[in-house]
């Protein structure tokens, strides 16, 4: 989990180690052991290390420390650029289950160390007329095959993979917001001033896969979390969601799942007429969209969780459409 | 020199076109200490902008490109007058425009010198300029707007110090009491001219050339800046149309600039024998023309959207027409275009006050219009603006943003009096050349 790989005060540092044996990681070397004077730090917890000549030994986990400072530990031998082998991701999202209980928003900011006007993941509002009922619409970023933010991008800083989705790397973005004017789903958030995050969120080690720490005067957006992809985790808007809208998975083994439902990808968007949003922009979304049919919720218990204000807020928006 | 004009008129020209730069007045030193003020004022407010980020801007997620990206298109725009009176005028044989033609290219370096630093100064990363040259993509628009920036900032620079090599050639000859160090510019930026008919030939040659090709790459710059929009889906960007529209824009702009300096400039610099009320006239006439196309280009912007109405284009033309830009709207496209085509048409107000209003009211609009092309559109996404702070709804400009905004007015005004403290305003060989033809000829 990206929370726990966050190495920044010494113990944070000593706690990612303790996880990457625990592992069976690769990051032991630096690992020294101090067993004369760690007495009084025993905690009866035992660990695995393999010794520089090759023996496997089990210590207690509080007798181990730090022989020299560590190496960045965020994967240099990774590609970011390049997609995870194999893999091609894809989100459906089931209109009907949604009430916009907002839980993929709040963990996925959590998760991130947003602040809370920064929302990867959003949740609209929508009517397509009059005469038609309003449903929630969460909408994370569409990692689209033709992405307008990607062609637009003057210097690569946000780019597509080989595995369908569409990154930024916030250690070269300029911040021109080129590609926030170009994309068609308002996906994108800028950093209009230092964000203000956990703190071992700004000391993190950053990767493009893991989006954090955010960095002020560049843009940020949904990433599909592929850093825990990667450890075969779901990401956080998925598993946060209490009804289970959510499904994400991959493309090529045509699996998705919700964490509790799996379905072959290709049989839910043809049994329960799939679509993307705004087809006609050719923008080739990687999220699809199930019609809001037979819903499990009426749309207006989304209101329960929203100020007054907040309601008079999104019902003037959709009346605005009118 | 040539025969034709004894040497006493020679003389006089040449008194009178350099009397700017050896008797410079105290009310120019107050001018350039004020627009010094106004530029050190816009420092404050970006130093606030670094040190703080773009949140001291009003700008935000929807709005993400405000009154610098506007304003930036304004000095493109602007940038234009230099092509459109040194090129296209001297290439359709207008020599009324030859006094006008120096006036207009400093005018062009000035502005895409700012236009270049505003865009700078929108950038969230300004410290990672540098990526743009490591890892420019050239399918992005920014890149080809680099480009063309730089090449059309090169073309101008030439165009000015080719045709300025005979007048620094004087410069060096007549200015011996000025200070050393502007000797020696004048000495080491003449080249060595001496007006043999060799070195005329050369300079012919090399000034046919850059005025011919300054006007593709003058067209170009103003149309890759329309792409930076039209490659995008917002209403009132996602249009064919829009790069013949910025073009005749910025064309009536220019026009509209070298009449407000002709205005100033002549009576500051008492010219008023080189910039006659002809040349009034003449640019009033041009600037009707040049309106009349960009009327028509507007009218093809609007009204197709107008008259569908389809989704958010519909929305964002109702916001123009009839909601909270309207009154914005209406005042530029009636002040600023309507009523100068109006007014110009007759001869009275084609004289230097008037008509120096009424390109203040179409400069006015101009700036306005750039603003109305730039927010608006980006108030209007697919998706319903909702679940954001009541900030994002809107954009007024912060003060810092309008501190930076003037400061770029000050920029361009502070290089146009520093130019014309070292540079004769009007181009004195080619007064005195067309002059001596016109005696030859009657």
């Amino acid at each position: 989990m990206k929370e726990k790989d966050l190495p920044n005060t010494n113990s944070d540092r000593r706690n990612f180690l303790k996880m990457g044996l625990l592992a069976g990681g690769a990051t032991i070397a630096g690992v020294a052991l101090n067993a004369a004077a760690g007495g009084d730090k025993a905690t009866g917890e035992k660990v695995k290390a393999l010794t520089t000549d090759g023996k496997l030994i089990e210590v207690d986990s509080g007798l181990m420390e730090e022989s020299h400072e560590h190496k960045k530990p965020c994967g240099d031998e990774i590609n970011y650029r390049q997609g995870i082998p194999g893999k091609s991701f894809v989100m459906v999202i089931d209109l009907a289950r949604c009430k916009n209980a907002r839980k993929c928003v709040s963990k996925c900011q959590d998760m991130h160390g947003l602040p809370v006007e920064d929302e990867w993941m959003k949740v609209f509002l929508m009517q397509d007329s009059t005469d038609t009922a309003p449903y929630w619409f969460p909408k994370p970023c569409f990692h689209c095959n033709q992405p307008p933010c990607v062609k637009v991008c003057p210097v690569g800083a946000t780019y597509k993979r080989s595995d369908g989705l569409v990154l930024i790397d916030n250690e070269r973005c300029i911040g021109c917001k080129f590609c926030m004017t170009a994309c068609p789903y308002s996906s994108r958030v800028f950093q209009w001033k230092d964000p203000e995050q956990p703190e071992k969120m700004e000391h993190a080690c950053y990767t493009p896969e893991s989006s954090v720490p955010s960095r002020v005067g560049t843009v940020g957006k949904c990433d599909f979390c592929p850093d825990m992809a990667r450890k075969g985790i779901l990401p956080d808007c998925v598993t946060g969601c209490p009804n289970g809208t959510i499904f994400f998975g991959d493309k090529k083994e045509d699996i998705i799942t919700n964490g509790s439902e799996t379905f072959r990808f290709s049989e839910l968007v043809h049994d329960r007429a799939g679509y993307h949003f705004m087809a006609e922009l050719g923008t080739e979304p990687n999220v699809y969209y199930l019609p809001p049919v037979e819903r499990l919720f009426d749309y207006e218990t989304g209101f329960d969780n929203l100020t007054d204000e907040q309601k008079v807020f999104y019902r003037n928006s959709i009346v605005k459409k009118h | 020199m040539d025969n034709t004009l004894n040497q006493a008129e020679v003389e006089k020209i040449e008194h009178d076109l350099l009397n700017h730069i050896t008797h410079r007045k105290k009310v120019h030193n107050i001018w350039l200490g004020f627009l010094l003020l106004v530029i050190a004022i816009g420092i404050f407010a970006y130093y606030r902008q670094l040190r703080y980020g773009l949140i001291v801007t009003s700008m935000r997620d929807y709005t993400s490109w405000g009154v610098y990206i506007s304003n930036f298109v304004f000095f493109v725009a602007i940038s234009l007058v230099g092509s459109l009176v040194s090129s296209i005028l001297k290439l359709s044989k207008a020599e009324w425009s030859t006094p006008l033609t120096r006036l207009s290219e400093v005018i062009a370096i000035a502005s895409i010198i700012c236009a270049a630093i505003i865009i700078i100064v929108d950038m969230g990363r300004p410290d990672r300029f540098i990526n743009v040259l490591i890892y420019g993509r050239i399918q992005s628009p920014i890149i080809w707007d680099v480009i063309i920036i730089a090449t059309y900032l090169g073309l101008s620079v030439l165009l000015l110090y080719t045709s300025l090599i005979p007048d620094l050639a004087i410069c060096r000859d007549k200015l011996t009491t000025v200070p050393k160090w502007q000797q020696k510019l004048y000495r080491i930026l003449a080249m060595n001219w001496k007006g043999t008919p060799k070195q005329n030939a050369i300079l012919l040659q090399i000034s046919t050339i850059l005025s011919i090709t300054i006007i593709p790459v003058a067209f170009a710059i103003h149309t890759v800046t329309s792409w930076l929009f039209s490659t995008t889906w917002r209403p009132g960007w996602d249009s064919t149309n829009l790069g013949p529209y910025f073009v005749s824009g910025a064309l009536m702009a220019g026009a509209a600039v070298i009449v407000i300096a002709m205005y100033f400039l002549r009576k500051s610099l008492f010219l008023k024998e080189y910039i006659t009320l002809s040349h009034f006239d003449n640019m009033g006439k041009l600037l009707v023309l040049l309106s009349l196309v960009y009327l028509y280009f507007n009218i093809n912007e609007y009204l197709g959207p107008a008259f569908k109405m389809v989704g958010v284009e519909g929305e964002h033309i109702t916001e123009l027409f009839t909601g909270k830009y309207a009154a914005m709207y209406w005042l530029v496209q009636i002040g600023g275009l309507i009523l100068p085509i109006v007014v110009l048409i007759f001869k009275k107000a084609r004289t230097p006050f008037p008509l120096m209003v009424v390109s203040f009211m179409v400069i006015l609009g101009a700036w306005f219009k750039r603003y109305i092309i730039v927010i608006p559109s980006l108030q209007h996404p697919y998706l319903p603006i909702q679940d954001v702070d009541e900030s994002y709804l809107h954009y007024i400009p912060s003060w810092e943003e309008w501190a930076i905004t003037l400061a770029s007015f000050g920029g361009v005004l502070f290089i146009i009096t520093l130019l014309l403290r070292l540079f004769p305003l009007i181009p004195i060989s080619e007064t005195i050349h067309e002059k001596s033809a016109k005696n030859s000829a009657s």
